[in-house]
């Protein structure tokens, strides 16, 4: 730009030709990108049977609330699903963001005598894993298998997110918490009334961060505690839907009639899943504004220095 | 000597209990990841013990090797880490080039609301789950109504649709593209915030001297961004026994086991389903020892790349 007040840049073909291709991918990348969200939005919001005859794109044919309303209003497992999928986003992080606070001030002390000790045994965490079966075992043996609590303590302390946090806490002036602590102040006082106001952007992006994490996972959930369906999320009810509609029609419809919808009103396994995507990605959707303002951050500050 | 060094030692607990405020802090939640991260370490045992749950952990039988003897002889094993390799290899390739390129693409737009825009809507994938994405992946794939066979009929490319998610033959593609899809956006932002380190004047001094578009691309941009193109290089490579199980897990099915059966669906199969825990565990020790080194084996090389040691 600064080119053009210099009069050097003129505008040739060749400039034309690429910036007209360039343009035509970037809008390609979008519109692959969004088409999928709003193809299912058209279909939640379709009359479930008018759907069934395909041919919808961008907008619903024959509009209906029904498909939500099924979901959200009648008193299925569903809606049971999405309580327990807030439940754990919420508590998780709210829990996660505590813990990675205390654990990274005083990693942030430079004089913390099990300072350097305690990053390596948290950053080794990020290269190895026990494996799915001694990880399995470990939650039955402590008694996490079929209980709210597998979901919030395993993943509590996130080493990568302990040191995004300490490597925040580290550019805070010194002088701050030597002030402080001339005036007598605890390492608890210190940590509550001056880093964690001045922590505030990290806070709300880790915040962010493990609640779309705890509101996208399944996976725990189809592991341990898939037995007992009053702790079933949302993730896991749509992946359950998925699995068996792409293997056969009838068994999907068993599905769907399994969590008591289909002999309640006129819904197909197809709308459902339709719904069920929409309602998972909403959440996101609205944490977005504030997800992309600090995640570029979150990337950049990665800081995970031994 | 002795004297300095047990001095050193007191010195060492005094501080400690003066530091008793930061264990309050710290400790628990080094409890907690010791329990959750190394403990199951401890259950490696079960690899070389034929488990039994009726007698439980301790009381299962010691079997020696006889586990991985069986691993390696198992047909089934090697499939799966071919295809965890293969997987992980197209999404390398894929992942990697997609994301160069789209910074690259995005870079050069002089207009900044369609490049917020153009950002913005490309990162959206990457925040949802892999199952909402798979679900995506298949409404969009489907050869009744999805869009890609609508519109690959309608361009005439294919005759009639086809069945993509059942067919063995494109499930490496499948699992490839659609993982583009889902990380393109988020993978580009770290070579675009190289690329902001790119002093303007050098793109100055290449116009004055006539150069081209894709000249500038080729000489100054890619050159730029090179030690960071060889650094999440390596860094990636070091992840290569990692095929994503999620994805892969959600995309396969019945149709197309063959292929999409990696080490982790393998072990996850063996296991959960069969209840073979020791055999599940000797196979889940192969793949974390291999990972281990060969990430670790990255980091290094990386850190000499790099000089300091990347992110």
């Amino acid at each position: 730009m600064r080119v053009k007040t210099k009069g050097l840049s003129r505008i040739t073909a060749e400039d034309v030709i690429f910036d007209t291709v360039n343009y035509i991918i970037l809008i390609f990348l979008c519109v692959a990108t969004l088409y999928p969200f709003l193809n299912t939005l058209a279909i939640s919001l379709n009359d479930a049977t008018d759907a069934i005859r395909g041919n919808i794109y961008l907008w619903p044919r024959e509009f209906s609330w029904r498909n939500y309303e099924m979901i959200l209003t009648e008193n299925t497992n569903i809606g049971n699903a999405l309580f327990i999928s807030a439940a754990r986003a919420v508590a998780g992080a709210g829990t996660s963001v505590l813990a990675c606070l205390m654990i990274a001030y005083t990693l942030s002390r430079k004089n913390f005598v099990l300072r350097k000790f305690f990053i390596k045994f948290l950053v080794l965490t990020m290269y190895f894993s026990g494996g799915m079966i001694p990880v399995y075992l470990l939650m039955r043996s402590l008694g996490l298998i079929n209980n709210f609590l597998v979901y919030i303590l395993p993943g509590m302390v996130g080493a990568y997110n302990v040191m995004i946090m300490r490597s925040y806490i580290e550019g805070i002036p010194e002088s701050l918490v030597e002030a402080a602590k001339i005036d007598g102040a605890s390492e608890y006082r210190i940590l509550f009334t001056i880093i964690m106001p001045i922590s505030m952007p990290v806070i709300a992006t880790i915040i962010l961060f493990v609640a779309v994490g705890q509101w996208n996972s399944w996976f725990d959930t189809m592991l341990y505690t898939s037995s007992r369906q009053e702790l079933s999320t949302l993730q896991f009810e749509l992946q359950k839907l998925l699995s068996s509609t792409q293997t056969m029609t009838s068994s999907s419809a068993d599905a769907a009639d399994a969590m008591g919808l289909l002999d309640k009103g006129i819904v197909t396994p197809n709308s459902l899943r339709a719904a069920m995507t929409i309602i998972a990605t909403v959440p996101i959707l609205f944490s977005y504004p504030f997800l992309q303002k600090y995640f570029v951050q979150g990337l950049t500050l990665g800081g995970v220095k031994g | 000597m002795n004297r300095v060094a047990r001095s050193k030692k007191s010195r060492f607990w005094e501080q400690l209990v003066q530091q008793r405020q930061l264990l309050v802090l710290s400790v628990p939640f080094i409890i907690l990841v010791f329990i959750f991260n190394y403990v199951p370490i401890w259950g490696w045992i079960l690899a070389f013990k034929n488990y039994n749950p009726g007698l439980g952990f301790f009381k299962s039988p010691w079997v020696g090797l006889d586990n991985f003897k069986e691993v390696f002889t198992d047909s089934n094993f090697y499939r799966a880490l071919k295809n965890t390799l293969a997987i992980s290899s197209i999404k390398l390739v894929f992942n990697f080039t997609s994301a160069i390129v789209l910074a690259v693409l995005l870079n050069e737009v002089k207009n900044i609301i369609f490049k917020r825009t153009v950002q913005t809507i490309s990162y959206l994938p990457y925040f949802v789950s892999w199952v909402v994405a798979a679900n995506i992946v298949f409404m969009s794939l489907s050869p009744e109504d999805g869009i890609v066979n609508h519109l690959l009929v309608f361009l005439g490319i294919l005759k009639e649709p086809i069945p993509f998610m059942g067919m063995k033959e494109y499930f490496y593609w499948v699992v490839a593209l659609s993982s583009v899809w889902k990380t393109v956006g988020y993978s580009a932002i770290i070579y675009l915030a190289a690329m902001t380190g790119i002093d303007p004047e050098i793109y100055e001094s290449a116009d004055i001297d006539g150069a081209g578009r894709l000249r500038k691309i080729f000489a100054i941009t890619i050159p730029s961004i090179m030690p960071t193109i060889k650094i999440l290089l390596v860094l990636n490579i070091g992840w290569i026994m990692n095929a994503g199980f999620e994805q892969v897990y959600l995309l396969g099915n019945a149709s197309v086991q063959e292929v999409s059966n990696t080490l982790e669906v393998y072990v996850y199969n063996y296991a959960l389903k069969y209840f073979r825990y020791s055999f599940g565990t000797a196979i889940g020790i192969f793949n974390s020892i291999v990972a281990f080194v060969l990430i670790t084996v990255s980091n290094f090389v990386s850190k000499k790349v790099d000089g300091e040691g990347v992110l």
